[in-house]
């Protein structure tokens, strides 16, 4: 059996989440799903998280997004004193969450344990995923070297995420998910989604030796 | 024939609504970024820090080349490359 981890059961977790299960069904690959988050669905959300109904508004998001996947749900916060319980016997993680700090610590403990990642990310129009395979392929900061201070880059409370564009980045997170566990990544690639186009543009991107978080890695 | 600058979505609000900027005469990254901000000056504070380096959360792609691969903001430009900016997002 193969353990997938998704961290946030938001705007593209949701999607994620749906499309990794269904097709690990389809594909007869037993595969246990984990959602973490420790957030609870607010009237908001209804509109780009798919798997919660207005009925459940107020209910911890990781337990309402188990119980319909059949997955085991951790009503928890993703930090340095949880990730390695969080993280215990994945073998692919998937980053869904919503702000800098949680996405450059997915990165780093990810990184620092060798697992595969895959990092999906929205604001606005824009989408952008990075299958990253540790000590192999650039990791988030080979690309940026850390998160922006607070409050210099709009958070999504502010820019907004577009719900279609949640759809199209979280079901890429779900493929990109299952090409790790069929040992068949489609790493060092980072996609870059314009929404307001309708176009995908990838972009290469190589390891940087000095990378605070893989340059010490070994391959 | 100009550099072209690819301007991501969440940056359009300050170029215009502009998607791609032509810009003349830029021998190196830095000098292109120079230009775009003379001619967007609000650009200028999301791309670079109070000491002029490319800020942490921002990369710029020379066609295909992650800049900081290169030679950073001194990396050289000829006419017709392409400088793509790409910033870090987190929503989700
Ligand atoms: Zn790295």
């Amino acid at each position: 059996m193969k353990t997938a981890v998704l961290l946030g059961a938001g705007g593209l977790g949701c999607p994620a989440a749906l499309a990794l299960r269904d097709e690990a069904r389809a594909r007869g690959l037993s595969l246990q799903l984990v959602i973490v988050d420790d957030d609870r669905i607010d009237g908001s959300n209804l509109s780009r998280q798919i798997l919660y109904t207005a009925a459940e508004v107020g209910l911890p998001k990781a337990e309402v997004a188990a119980r319909k996947l059949g997955a085991v749900a951790r009503v928890a916060r993703f930090d340095a004193s949880t990730a390695a319980a969080l993280l215990a016997g994945a073998d692919v993680v998937l980053d869904g969450t919503d702000n800098f700090e949680a996405r450059f610590r997915a990165n780093d403990e990810a990184v620092a344990r060798r697992l595969p990642l895959v990092h999906g990310a929205a604001l606005g129009w824009t989408g952008q995923l990075l299958t990253i395979l540790p000590g192999r392929t650039a990791c988030l900061r080979c690309l940026f070297e850390g998160p922006p201070p607070e409050g210099s880059v709009p958070a999504c409370a502010e820019a907004g995420v577009l719900s279609p564009l949640c759809g199209l980045v979280g079901a890429a997170m779900a493929r990109a998910a299952m090409q790790v566990l069929l040992g068949a990544a489609e790493a060092g690639v980072l996609s870059r989604w314009d929404a307001l186009r309708g176009t995908e543009r990838p972009l290469a991107v190589k390891r940087d030796p000095s990378c605070a978080a893989c340059g010490r890695v070994a391959s | 024939m100009p550099v072209n600058v690819k301007i991501p979505a969440p940056l359009r609000p300050l170029t215009a609504n502009l998607s791609e900027v032509a810009v003349e005469n830029a021998g190196t990254v830095g000098a292109a970024l120079e230009e775009l901000s003379r001619r967007y000056p609000a650009l200028k504070d999301k791309l670079l820090d109070d000491k002029g380096a490319l800020r942490r959360y921002v990369n710029l792609f020379k066609n295909d080349e992650d800049v900081r691969h290169a030679q950073g903001l001194g990396t050289a430009l000829k006419e017709g490359d392409r400088l793509t900016i790409v910033p870090a997002i987190a929503g989700g």
